[in-house]
């Protein structure tokens, strides 16, 4: 249980906090950064509102080009139609850039069972994969992993002399996934945009994995949620200034592409072939309220998860599906039904910091807080003993002659017996004092 | 059976239209032959005066010394092709050169420099290549994979060189977003390059070169 891994608490904490310190400065480097902010969330709204239309041109521009569009209502039609692209096409290897919707629609699984090799390519991801994990940071997947882990993998499944030295350790990685690059039939990436008006996708990193997944294989296959469509090219100069600074702290990535389709005529290199593979996979279910629609605003930076005193504890494993932190909490729940977690969303104590800290001002608070309320509605009659007893609550608290009789009872009466010292059982309570502030209030005030 | 496409978009206005009685009629302003539309919801980002060129300059030096990357700001051809030739024997083996008409009016020849699609690019020592623009506020050097480079020239040797026209220097992605022609209507890729190919994924160290170029030569070549 992650409450109990120390190491992997620790590392959370340090990653947080490092990437915490490194966004809050460069946030403060930019002069305008609440009017980039409020901008960002400006053009999120106007884009879902207006979703439809934005897709229909964005499909058009993307077929105007030469590309394939397909649109999957679901992860396993999407999964299915990348499985039989790649059979169709005699693809042995297929390697991927570091994406979130790949490991929601668990295309690895989809691939492997039809006997297609496929590789992470983001070096974190590459080290999960080797190891069997799950990622527990969305930027650092691998963060829970030490340098001696690392080498005695490397060493287990790859053969590799033993390092405990990091440069080499990367080293290693690159010489092994250069191969796969230079093998792989197909590329898959996700998008962190999809711009409407080019039909262009957009992804940001670091290594130079996507770049490789989009520029080197014969095909490439990306795979978009429906909510990732911008209208406008001009829109990325709010949403870039944002994005790294949000996750690293850095001004930019060190590569993003703005990929418009497959090679064209002329030009020396590049996939043959693009696939746009638009995804569904719940996100519909998730526009009809326009508060918690805000939860698709998401660019998946996560600075949400850095921020979160419940995320550093926890982890990312900790959570039911791919998103975790707070994100997590407002997306999982409405992506898959209520009814499939309906704990998620109480599982945070409000605080506030993951909307300050969102750079496109999701209110996830009061998307939690909206969810809770249609989880307490549901069922009538849910929680009706608890509803009771706030009742009580209320009325006693309306009333200091008995707030004061309540409190000398609490201190006479057995406590911990029947369904309370069941419910203690998990829980501590704070030692209750032997005085009330108020029997020491009076004290103080007649002893002057 | 309904095919994906209308079952989704008949999903996404049925959603819709609980909050709005029509939503076709929300359909927005597309612009169907202009390449992009400049007003961005919300207006335009506020900007600092437009810089003046050698402005422009030191700050994208600066920002590139910052990110690691080595620069050398050549007042002629000769003297950037001077820097070109020393920095491909440093590294011995072959040099990889886009087929772009400012670098091949460098005339890199001698058998250590070669034409891209020679020879396979991973096999290069040095790759050179010509960024169409550069941003002086990130340190960012953009690349279009247009004739003569395309997408993985910048990507495969470990060490790359782009040598970039002093005139091509734009102050942000405001200013880049305004050129004419538009830049993917030029390309099919767009290729923004700040810094050298990096990774924190092991205990959050950072690692220069991964899968990109672990080193970064920045040639500004003042106009003439």
């Amino acid at each position: 249980m992650a409450l109990e891994d120390l190491r992997l608490q620790q590392a959370l904490a340090n990653a947080s906090f490092r990437f915490m310190a490194a966004r809050d400065r460069a946030a403060s480097e930019v002069e305008d950064w609440e009017e980039l902010r409020r901008r960002a969330h400006a053009i999120k709204r106007d884009a879902l509102e207006n979703l439809a239309a934005y897709l229909e041109q964005f499909e058009a521009r993307v077929l105007e080009r030469g590309g394939q569009v397909f649109w999957a209502a679901t992860g396993q039609q999407a999964c299915s139609y990348i499985v039989q692209l790649a059979r169709a096409r005699g693809v042995r290897l297929v390697v991927k850039g570091k994406s979130m919707v790949t490991e929601e629609i668990e295309l690895n699984h989809a691939l492997q069972r039809q006997d297609i090799e496929v590789v992470e390519t983001d070096l974190g991801e590459y080290i999960i994969q080797l190891a069997g994990e799950r990622p527990s940071h969305i930027v650092a997947p691998a963060i829970h992993k030490t340098r001696r882990d690392v080498a005695e993998l490397f060493e287990k499944k790859l053969g590799m002399p033993p390092t405990d030295d990091i440069p080499r350790l990367t080293a290693q990685a690159r010489s092994v996934l250069r191969e796969k690059f230079l093998a792989a039939g197909m590329g898959v990436t996700g998008a962190n945009f999809a711009v409407a008006e080019t039909g262009s996708i957009v992804v940001v990193e670091n290594e130079g994995n996507i770049r490789f997944c989009t520029s080197v294989p014969r095909i490439h296959v990306a795979v978009v949620g429906i909510e990732k469509v911008i209208p406008r090219q001009a829109d990325l100069a709010v949403f870039l200034r944002l994005i790294a600074r949000s996750a690293t702290g850095q001004k930019m990535g060190a590569y993003m592409s703005v990929v418009t389709g497959a090679r064209r005529a002329g030009e020396p290199d590049g996939p043959e072939e693009f696939h746009l593979v638009l995804l569904d996979n719940g996100r519909t279910r998730v526009l009809a309220d326009p508060l918690k629609r805000e939860a698709l605003y998401c660019i998946r930076c996560g600075a949400c998860l850095n921020v979160c005193p419940v995320y550093r504890k926890i982890g990312g494993h900790a959570y039911p599906w791919v998103y975790s932190g707070p994100i997590g909490a407002v997306l999982t729940p409405q992506m898959q039904g209520l009814d499939w977690e309906p704990k998620l969303p109480f599982a945070s104590s409000l605080c506030g910091a993951c909307r300050e800290a969102c750079p496109v001002k999701i209110r996830i608070p009061e998307v939690l807080l909206a969810l809770r309320r249609q989880e307490a509605e549901s069922v009538p009659g849910r929680h009706r003993w608890e509803r009771l007893a706030f009742r009580i609550w209320a009325w006693v608290m309306e009333r200091p002659w008995l707030y004061e009789l309540a409190g000398t009872g609490a201190r006479l009466a057995p406590l911990r017996l029947g369904p309370v010292a069941a419910w203690l059982r998990t829980r501590e309570l704070p030692e209750i004092p032997r005085y009330s502030f108020r029997q020491w209030w009076r004290q103080r005030r007649d002893s002057r | 059976m309904r095919s994906g496409r209308e079952e989704i978009l008949a999903r996404i206005r049925a959603s819709l239209s609980q909050v709005r009685a029509d939503a076709s009629h929300a359909k927005p302003e597309v612009a169907a032959a202009s390449c992009r539309q400049h007003e961005a919801v919300g207006g335009e980002t506020r900007r600092e005066e437009p810089g003046t060129r050698s402005h422009l300059q030191a700050r994208l030096v600066e920002e590139l010394q910052a990110l690691g990357a080595r620069v050398c700001v050549a007042a002629d051809g000769t003297a950037a092709r001077e820097y070109l030739v020393r920095l491909a024997a440093e590294k011995g083996g072959k040099a990889l050169v886009a087929r772009r008409p400012l670098v091949e009016s460098l005339r890199l020849e001698g058998e250590r420099f070669h034409p891209y699609g020679s020879f396979p690019a991973q096999e290069a020592a040095l790759s050179i290549t010509q960024a169409d623009y550069a941003l002086a506020d990130t340190g960012t050097l953009i690349l279009l994979a247009g004739a003569g480079e395309g997408r993985a020239l910048s990507l495969l040797a470990p060490v790359n060189a782009t040598l970039l026209p002093a005139s091509r220097i734009l102050s942000d992605l405001d200013e880049l977003f305004r050129q004419e022609p538009c830049a993917t209507e030029r390309s099919s890729d767009l290729v923004f390059t700040t810094g050298p190919s990096r990774t924190a994924d092991i205990e959050l160290t950072l690692t220069i070169g991964v899968h990109g170029p672990g080193e970064l030569h920045v040639v500004v070549l003042a106009d003439t």
